[in-house]
């Protein structure tokens, strides 16, 4: 697997601090196209602000790097506009379901025919470690010193929820699985959604006394169950728990499908 | 012989400007809705499809304006409709178009204001938030037509605009304007002037898509045609990527201002009625400007050398067009639906070599003919 062909290798180094997560996603994410075969050219990568919307920057293909919260707006017009490229979003979890809260559910409810990777480190990492919707309740970050008083958001369940027609959550320590769902996600006509979890020691790390890099892989190692077994098991048991899989694989009729029946119905004489 | 038969219709201000981003290859429609703007959306909801384009109502008005950036840079012409409070919205992304220099048009349809202000009825208070509405210093274009067929006109010419200064061109029509209905004649297809974005020449490798180019405006790739380049609101040197060094970052910068700036002559439009001889000039735009015409007249039938100076475009702002007028002026007159917003940029312009008497309102009434009369009468 040559990662080179597709990095923009005069953009290194990259910014992301020593024993952060969001390289692992970029492998997966390269290993995946180089797989599938997908030409460069093809291929536009759209992030909003953040570490993870870092991504666009480091890789050889069409790249946007839009405002907070904005990736999917912007993806959506340019899916739309040229329907032929696959577009990819990549985000945070600030950037996906804080400030870009609204766009997540709405391009999950249209069901556009776009790929979106949430890199979810349970915090605002490009900003100093501050609070994010997925902190848990009782973690603390620079804007929760005493701990966070509000309950973090499922991503996966809102995306599920939302309407999305592909969900799945994987860790970054489980790389074969998380492969095998950015795959799954990219061949999946219709929004698609796979969140990663990716440990940000420099932040979330050191302020919850959660060890290292390593130590923090080793929780994602010790505490993930699978759907499956999470399905059996009491929400005591599950507390602590990382439940990971595949939630939503359905077949619906994407956004542009739904929407080539409006433009053959204008156009009668076309259709 | 065979003659061209006249398309001659009775339109809205907003119908116009649906139909002149169609004539001008809008091919993208993202919106949302709100009043007085609403029409916009609607006719467009209707006609693109038809026409090959795509509309789209998004989730918000933010979401609207990130949606036509994203069509624009797939290279299909796109536009979004708004008022006040949208328009409010849509600053942050108006201000990545400009940074990421990304032809597009946004329209502004204005009511009365600040927030919810006054739904359906007319104000022309958004003028300085056209100017200064996103953070940053940026060149911008803001047209702002009077009547319905220059609706269609000037939203044919903001996409011209866009496309050849790559950048974002705010329509600033009001709630009289777009609601008005006229019967106008829709020129031909032919009779138009169209202007595409320049799209590069070299090989992709060598592609600088925010190069330091004679004319100030880098030629512009649409993504998915070969030229693989990154797109950032981050400052940028020439390649596009982000960059701290202060010598690249003031060399965009003052790129992005000059652009507009040094082609200010071809951008800006005006319109001159009886200002030969004219010692009270009324300057005046958008709805405003109907009436100030008439109050010209009336002015006339009583003996006062009046004229109008109707400014078609407010950004970059007309001084110059003012001072080639001004010799035999002795009083200038601002009629507009706020509280003197351009009436301050005259004073500025003619270095307060003439009185500049203001006629103001701010609760949704139009400003009728003779209240203007009566202030060029003195």
């Amino acid at each position: 697997m040559d990662y080179l062909h597709y990095l923009r290798q005069s953009k290194m180094p990259h910014i992301w601090c020593a024993g952060c997560g969001h390289g692992m996603v970029l492998k997966s994410l390269l290993r995946c196209i180089a797989k599938l075969g997908w030409q460069k050219d093809d291929i536009a990568v759209v992030s909003g602000i953040g570490c993870s919307s870092r991504t666009p920057g480091y890789v050889d293909f069409n790249t946007l790097h839009t405002t907070h919260g904005r990736a999917l707006a912007f993806a959506t017009g340019l899916k739309i506009a040229k329907p032929r490229l696959h577009v990819i979003v990549v985000t945070g979890d600030g950037d996906a379901v804080a400030i870009g809260g609204n766009h997540f559910i709405h391009a999950a409810r249209r069901n556009i025919d776009i790929t979106t990777i949430i890199y979810n480190n349970n915090i605002y990492g490009m900003t100093g470690g501050q609070v994010s919707p997925t902190t848990p309740t009782g973690k603390k970050a620079t804007t929760a010193p005493y701990g966070n008083p509000d309950a973090p958001f499922d991503i996966a369940r809102l995306a599920a929820a939302a309407g999305a027609s592909y969900v799945a959550r994987s860790t970054i320590y489980h790389t074969a699985r998380l492969d095998k769902f950015i795959e799954q996600a990219l061949t999946k006509r219709g929004f698609s959604v796979v969140e990663v979890l990716s440990p940000c020691p420099t932040a979330y790390g050191r302020m919850n006394k959660a060890g290292g890099p390593v130590e923090m892989l080793l929780f994602q190692k010790d505490h993930t169950v699978s759907l499956e077994k999470a399905a059996k098991m009491t929400p005591e048991e599950l507390t602590d728990k990382i439940i990971v899989g595949v939630l939503v694989d359905r077949e619906q009729a994407d956004y542009q499908t739904n929407y080539q029946q409006i433009i053959n119905f204008a156009q009668p004489q076309k259709a | 012989m065979a003659t061209l038969k006249k398309d001659i219709r009775m339109m809205q201000g907003n119908t116009a400007c649906a139909e002149g981003a169609i004539a001008a290859g809008c091919r993208f429609f993202a919106g949302y809705p709100i009043t007085p703007s609403t029409e916009i959306a609607e006719v467009l909801a209707a006609r693109l499809p038809k026409a090959g384009g795509n509309f789209i109502q998004m989730e918000d008005e933010i979401a609207a304006m990130g949606a036509v950036l994203g069509a624009s840079i797939a290279g299909v012409k796109s536009m979004t409709a708004t008022s006040g409070p949208g328009f409010s919205l849509k600053q942050e992304n108006i201000g990545f178009a400009a940074m990421a220099e990304i032809p597009v048009v946004v329209v502004d349809v204005q009511r009365g204001g600040p927030s919810t202000g006054l739904p359906t009825h007319v104000s022309q208070s958004d003028m300085m938030q056209a100017r200064w509405g996103t953070h940053g210093d940026h060149g911008i274009i803001a047209l702002c037509p009077s009547t319905v067929r220059e609706t269609f006109d000037l939203t044919v010419r903001a996409f011209n605009l866009a496309e050849k200064f790559r950048t974002p061109v705010l329509i600033m029509t009001d709630e009289i304007t777009g609601h008005l209905y006229e019967k106008i004649e829709i020129p031909d297809q032919t009779e138009l002037e169209i202007i595409e974005r320049l799209k590069p020449a070299g090989p992709p490798e060598q592609y600088l898509p925010y190069a330091m180019t004679p004319s100030d405006i880098p030629p512009m790739a649409n993504f998915g045609e070969g030229y693989r380049y990154h797109i950032t609101g981050l400052a940028h040197d020439e390649s596009g990527f982000p960059t701290n060094n202060p010598d690249k970052v003031e060399e965009q910068m003052r790129r992005l201002n000059r652009k507009i700036e040094r082609y200010r002559d071809e951008i800006v439009e005006v319109e001159q009625f009886q200002t030969d001889d004219v010692q009270v000039l009324v300057i005046a735009y958008g709805a405003t400007a109907r009436s100030a015409k008439k109050a010209v007249l009336m002015a006339r039938e009583a003996g006062i050398k009046a004229g109008l100076l109707k400014l078609k475009t407010i950004w970059p702002f007309p001084e110059k067009e003012i001072l080639a007028v001004l010799s035999s002026v002795q009083t200038i007159v601002v009629p507009e639906l706020n509280l003197g917003q351009i009436a301050h940029e005259v004073e500025w312009a003619i270095g307060r070599s003439r009185p500049v008497m203001r006629v103001n309102r701010v609760n949704g009434e139009p400003i009728t003919p003779r209240e203007i009369y009566s202030a060029i009468a003195g």
